[in-house]
């Protein structure tokens, strides 16, 4: 039978049913044919064997409450070792009774980053997240703090000078004099201290007990390497990738070169440079933190391999984008910032994550110069006459935490295509 | 290569001037020896088969491609590799291409008010006002806060022609404007195009449309 009243004065019908509970699911998916149905229930058969063998060491045989290793022989998984080894696990030789302040300084540091995480976050904002967090996950680590003026003096200049260029086209005059301000009060400042006419002031902030990088260790150690690695090596990898694609021959050659240069080593062999041939160039008397040059040298890492995730992006812009942008007379920045860089970074979302996360996990290549980030903690944590014998139980709770991170990247992934990708496709 | 010049209304000066301009790709000599003067309030109609070189002309205009010989004379500013010129000339032109061009990642709004905004310093409010105006005269007002991936062809290339607009511009460039659209698309964006003419905006015009060509 055919409807030939008009549309709009049509009755509404439901739409039609559809079996999509479990039961129609199932058969749809599971058992639509013989061989499927066996197939289904052979792999249920394997999955429950191998789950019900794990559970039974994992959690029915498992000893929780031991508090020598010897009571755990013959029983299923110890994690009775885990309750004894967490805390070194975790915060590594930092002092044990001032363990809150690791603790409280990956708060703040997970705070930093969820913070961050949120696309309403990126303005001005972030450069408050960061630098409330830096500081405050810093200043429970060390204890104290000490920003020599020059350090002051320096963003001051760095400040109004970015300010100065960036900023011509949009801010009124008030805004640009400040600027100017800025920066004549950041390079005569940095000019006399260079000079030795201003002395070595430096704001001390000693709240706390000084602890020294050699101890620090576990997570913190982990998450600081990670984080400060991939948010210094992100612009960094920018600045390469754009580089790559100047016209300038000195400009191209000098990106072309570090980042062939990088990629062709392996990061072990780059940290142990850093940690045994650099000292050997220093003029004697210096010394540069272990720690910190380790995190340089992931920066570098990190920094080759993004930059050529990004060029990735930059290469699948049409040239009408460059030639409409160019037409309108906006200069070179304005070109990139506004519509080459946000549009060549929605592109490579999944490759740049997927290279965060490899990165996150190859921080552990630090344990080879002796820098106790988490994994190291974990293998330490072995070590123990009293515990050994039980390398299962630590390995497997050290890949649940870095599983927890890394998932928490990929899904971050997953939300920030959505989420930058809204509107702009039909 | 042909160009047909619509002569009508002004005896002004020159707006843009070439004089004996060449160009090469390599060893292919693309522009030879080309002269044009066009006056103020001019409407010139550029024809031609395929591969003679139309587009590298008018690209020649605002140097989205650079001539190797003669000079280009732009509102007084002769072209050359001094940026400043370079900004100054594209300041004056707006230029519509074939492919819209428009930025996937920017709403219709900010689109238009982009250039107003970071390259003639006009206040945000005002440039979204100027902005408001212009596509209500190209007729979506309503589409400004859509992205242009969820706008029709017809509809991008009016945007596009309303972002040209927004700078002000004294002389528009045409490439092709209406060759990737729909045949039923093609009259919203012509009929835009020759009402800016009526209103004496200096124009060049890369087209195949012969029945604008002919000037109606
Ligand atoms: N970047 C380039 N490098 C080398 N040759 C080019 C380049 N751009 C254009 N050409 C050549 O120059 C000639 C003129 O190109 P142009 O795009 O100006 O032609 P056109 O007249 O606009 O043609 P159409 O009507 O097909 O658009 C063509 O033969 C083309 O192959
Ligand atoms: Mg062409």
């Amino acid at each position: 039978m055919t409807d030939s009243s008009p549309v709009g004065e049509r009755p509404q019908l439901a739409p039609p049913v559809d079996d999509s509970g479990a039961l129609g699911w199932m058969r749809r998916n599971l058992f639509s044919s013989w061989l499927n149905g066996i197939t289904t229930v052979v792999l249920i058969a394997a999955i429950g064997w191998i789950l019900s063998g794990f559970l039974e060491w994992a959690v029915f045989t498992a000893n929780f409450t031991a508090s020598v290793g010897s009571e755990c022989r013959d029983q299923g998984a110890c994690w009775a070792l885990i309750r004894e080894k967490y805390r070194y696990i975790f915060f590594g030789s930092f002092p044990y009774e001032q363990h809150w302040r690791p603790l409280f300084a990956v708060i703040a540091m997970l705070a930093m980053l969820v913070l961050s995480a949120d696309r309403r976050m990126w303005n001005w904002r972030l450069l408050v997240i960061w630098g409330v967090g830096s500081f405050v996950t810093f200043l429970l680590m060390f204890g104290q703090i000490h920003i020599p003026l020059s350090l002051f003096l320096f963003v001051a200049l760095v400040v109004g000078g970015v300010g100065m260029s960036l900023r011509k086209a949009v801010a009124d005059a008030g805004e640009m004099n400040a600027y100017r301000v800025l920066a004549a009060i950041g390079f005569v400042g940095l000019a006399l201290r260079i000079a030795g006419i201003l002395p070595a002031w430096s704001l001390d902030i000693a709240p706390l007990s000084y602890v020294e990088t050699s101890l620090w260790g576990g997570i913190p150690v982990t998450m600081i390497l990670a984080t400060y690695g991939l948010a210094f090596a992100f612009p960094y990898g920018i600045l390469l990738a754009l580089g790559r694609r100047s016209n300038l021959p000195l400009i191209k050659g000098l990106c072309v070169g570090f980042i062939e240069l990088i990629r062709g080593v392996p990061l072990i062999s780059l940290l142990i440079m850093a940690s045994v041939m650099l000292p050997l160039f220093l003029p004697s008397g210096t010394t540069i933190d272990k720690f910190l040059r380790a995190q340089v040298a992931v920066i570098l890492f990190a920094g080759a391999y993004i930059a050529e995730v990004i060029r990735g992006g930059l290469q699948s812009l049409p040239k009408g984008q460059f030639e409409a942008a160019d037409a309108m007379g906006l200069n070179y920045p304005q070109k990139t910032l506004l519509i080459v860089l946000p549009q060549a970074i929605r592109v490579v979302i999944p490759p740049l994550i997927n290279t965060f996360i490899g990165f996150f996990k190859d921080t552990s290549l630090v344990l080879i110069i002796g820098i106790f980030d988490f994994l190291n903690t974990a293998n330490q944590a072995l070590v123990d006459p009293n515990w050994a014998g039980f390398p299962a139980e630590v390995y497997l709770f050290a890949a649940f935490i870095y599983f927890i991170f890394c998932y928490s990247m990929s899904r971050y992934s997953k939300y920030l295509e959505v989420e930058l990708n809204k509107g702009t496709r039909r | 290569m042909a160009a047909k010049a619509v002569r009508d209304l002004s005896k002004n000066a020159s707006l843009i001037e070439l004089k004996s301009v060449n160009k090469w790709f390599g060893q292919f000599h693309v522009l030879s020896d080309i002269n044009l003067d066009v006056k103020e309030g001019e409407k010139i109609v550029i024809c031609g088969p395929s591969g003679s070189g139309k587009s590298t002309l008018i690209r020649c205009i605002n140097r989205l491609e650079e001539h190797q010989a003669g000079d280009i004379i732009v509102d007084g500013v002769t072209l050359s590799n001094d940026v400043k010129n370079i900004e100054a000339i594209r300041r004056e032109v707006g230029m519509v291409f074939q492919s819209f061009n428009l930025f996937p990642h920017l709403t219709i709004l900010d689109n238009l008010t982009l250039a107003p905004i970071w390259v003639k310093k006009m206040p945000k409010k005002e440039a979204e006002e100027v902005a408001m105006a212009l596509l209500k005269r190209v007729r979506i007002p309503e589409q400004a806060l859509k992205y242009p991936g969820q706008l029709s062809g017809g509809q991008q290339q009016r945007v596009a022609i309303a972002r040209a607009l927004c700078m002000r511009p004294k002389i528009m460039l045409f490439d092709e404007p209406t060759s990737a659209l729909d045949p039923e698309m093609v009259k919203e964006v012509l009929d835009v195009m020759i009402e800016l003419a009526g209103e004496g905006m200096t124009m060049l015009c890369v087209t195949h449309e012969m029945g604008f060509a002919s000037g109606r």
